[in-house]
């Protein structure tokens, strides 16, 4: 028994350092957001001086031309919540009438939607643009550059998942329910719409979880779709236009990885077990 | 109405929305970029206008092309040790975390966390550290000064700048790995450990015996979704070494840690060969069908065997 307990202790101190070791790179942020540019070349792995700096330097990015962040935070928030709510509605309300038409033609979609999952980005991204260029000269409808061209390749992009994993669970839901609505008087949408998409709540969350955590840090999509330079600007667009743009003003650059990271940081502390718990089942499935 | 025509009717009508977007920006493109490969295409702007059909000629240049099957080898090279490193590091951690300690859901969640933010931002902060941090050990430990040199920089060297990919890599996804391997290893049942203390059986012989071999679905799961995320790296590589640093390569200057992904974007927009970035898109894509399919086999045949 005491060497089990001897083993038991080890093993912690072990997990313990390995544990700092990890989360040792965002201290340095943090610490290095308290420092001038100065200190910060000099000492990069001391104290800061004078934590006062990290209110400085915070005020200098909020308020920078160049980062634009408070404008970048509201985009990237638009963007994301946006592209979920459609996401989550609209691949819902399709995958379940995947499930409950049995025809060849529900089939075949629902096998291209899956077989969608295998073709990476690179493939699409330069005939997307030209494509939606194209669609701006005949319609008049502008893609490029704009919140409803990136919002739609979303819903696009992430339908393949979002639709496979609703497919999956809406499979296990009895068909007894829905026949009782049925006889009860339910029109066919009403029943999905007031008796299934309810019941969908714990495959929501991870549908939610898993496109949200995507778009919100992606990066070659927006660079494409949006744009360098644009008003319309993503969080990660911003931290690399301007980490680009003062190649050497670490303090002002860890500054505005540190504001990136916050947001996400607070979301996932609040909603920490429907993320693990849906980023797992994403990954088996 | 009646009601196959109603049901008929909603299907349509349910489904017609995702339909379209995904029409939109999945299926047209990855039609139209399919037929460019095969054409001279190389303004964006103007498509269709001159356009000419050339056969597998981007393909057959690509492959004469030395950074692109450079590229090709390094990024082969990185899937593989990545793969090796993230899922080591993920299944030990695994095994710490369950093996009854005090802070267990702290631990967990300190090593998750890097996977939630950006690998463009990651990589930022390695950057930093390389750069800033590393050299700067060389004032502080007197036998460390070897790393003050310029020359000795981390990202300075394309095999240790390949490495510092790797350990961003692992510090990218381990974390994640590790909670599928938690929940594999939580499944095993407890009988059975108990069962073969009670025989005897030492803590090392029960993970050989009994957690691995249970474990081995998730193992599948963790190679291919780390193979595959490794071979797609894009983000990390960007913001970290931006394929840098410059090496000679059967005498052409070529960026020594550009991988596939990051070839195909430099291809078409700073060399602005469209067409080109094209055509090893369309092969990037079938090395990715390919394991897909490798996939799908394995675990058809894991299935039998359960």
């Amino acid at each position: 028994m005491n060497k089990r307990k001897l083993g038991l202790l080890v093993a912690e101190i072990i997990t313990a350092l390995v544990f700092l070791l990890f989360l040792f790179p965002f201290l340095l942020v943090l610490i290095n957001s308290a420092k001038t540019s100065f200190e910060i070349t000099q000492f990069p792995l001391s104290w800061p001086e004078d934590w006062g700096n990290i209110l400085k330097n915070t005020v200098r990015i909020w308020t920078s031309e160049s980062v634009r962040y408070p404008s970048s935070l509201l985009s990237s928030a638009l963007i994301t919540a946006l592209s979920l709510l459609f996401i989550n509605l609209l691949s819902a309300q399709a995958a379940w009438a995947l499930v409950r038409t049995k025809t060849k033609t529900s089939s075949v979609i629902f096998f291209i939607f899956v077989a969608a999952m295998v073709i990476p980005f690179q493939i699409v991204m330069f005939p997307l643009l030209s494509w939606f260029r194209m669609v701006t000269v005949t319609t008049g409808v502008r893609l490029i550059r704009t919140y409803q061209g990136i919002i739609l390749a979303y819903i696009g992009f992430g339908a393949s998942l979002s639709i496979f994993l609703f497919h999956g669970f809406i499979k296990s839901i009895p068909l007894e329910l829905e026949e009782a609505a049925t006889i009860d008087g339910c029109r066919r949408y009403q029943i999905f719409y007031e008796i299934v998409f309810p019941i969908l709540t714990p495959i929501q969350a991870t549908v939610l979880v898993l496109n949200g955590i995507w778009i919100w840090n992606d990066y070659l999509l927006p660079l494409l779709v949006l744009g360098k330079g644009n008003a319309i600007q993503t969080i990660p667009l911003a931290v690399s236009n301007f980490a680009g743009a003062f190649v050497k003003q670490w303090d002002l650059i860890l500054t505005a990885i540190l504001l990136a990271m916050i947001p996400v940081i607070i979301f996932f502390l609040f909603a920490q077990k429907y993320i693990v718990k849906g980023m797992i089942a994403g990954s088996i499935k | 109405m009646n009601i196959k025509r109603e049901n008929q009717l909603v299907f349509w009508l349910f489904l017609s929305p995702v339909l379209f977007a995904f029409l939109m920006v999945m299926v047209i493109p990855f039609f139209m970029g399919t037929y460019y490969a095969f054409t001279d295409w190389t303004s964006s702007a103007r498509v269709g206008a001159g356009t000419q059909f050339i056969g597998f000629k981007n393909f057959t240049e690509s492959f004469a092309d030395p950074a692109f099957m450079y590229s090709f080898g390094i990024t082969v090279l990185y899937t593989i040790l990545n793969m090796i490193f993230i899922n080591v590091v993920a299944f030990v951690l695994a095994l710490l975390v369950t093996s009854g300690l005090k802070y267990k859901n702290l631990y967990r969640v300190g090593f998750f966390i890097p996977n939630l933010i950006g690998g463009l931002i990651l990589g930022y902060i390695w950057q930093f550290i390389f750069n800033n941090a590393v050299p700067s050990l060389g004032h502080i430990i007197p036998f460390l000064d070897f790393l003050l040199e310029p020359d000795n920089l981390v990202l300075g060297k394309t095999s240790s700048a390949v490495m510092a990919l790797v350990i961003v890599g692992t510090w990218q996804y381990a974390g994640y790995i590790m909670m599928i391997y938690i929940a594999a290893i939580e499944n095993v049942p407890v009988e059975l450990h108990e069962a073969a203390m009670i025989d005897g059986a030492t803590p090392l012989e029960r993970l050989g015996k009994i957690t691995i071999p249970m474990a081995a679905q998730a193992f599948t799961v963790t190679m291919f979704l780390t193979l595959v995320n490794s071979f797609k790296q894009f983000d990390v590589n960007v913001s970290l070494t931006s394929g840098g640093p410059s090496i000679m390569y059967q005498g052409e200057p070529i960026l020594g840690t550009q991988l596939l992904a990051l070839n195909i974007y430099n291809t078409a927009f700073v060399s602005n060969r469209l067409a080109m970035g094209q055509a090893r898109a369309v092969i990037f894509f079938f090395v990715l069908a390919l394991i897909a399919i490798v996939q799908v086999y394995v675990n058809k045949k894991k299935e039998l065997e359960l």
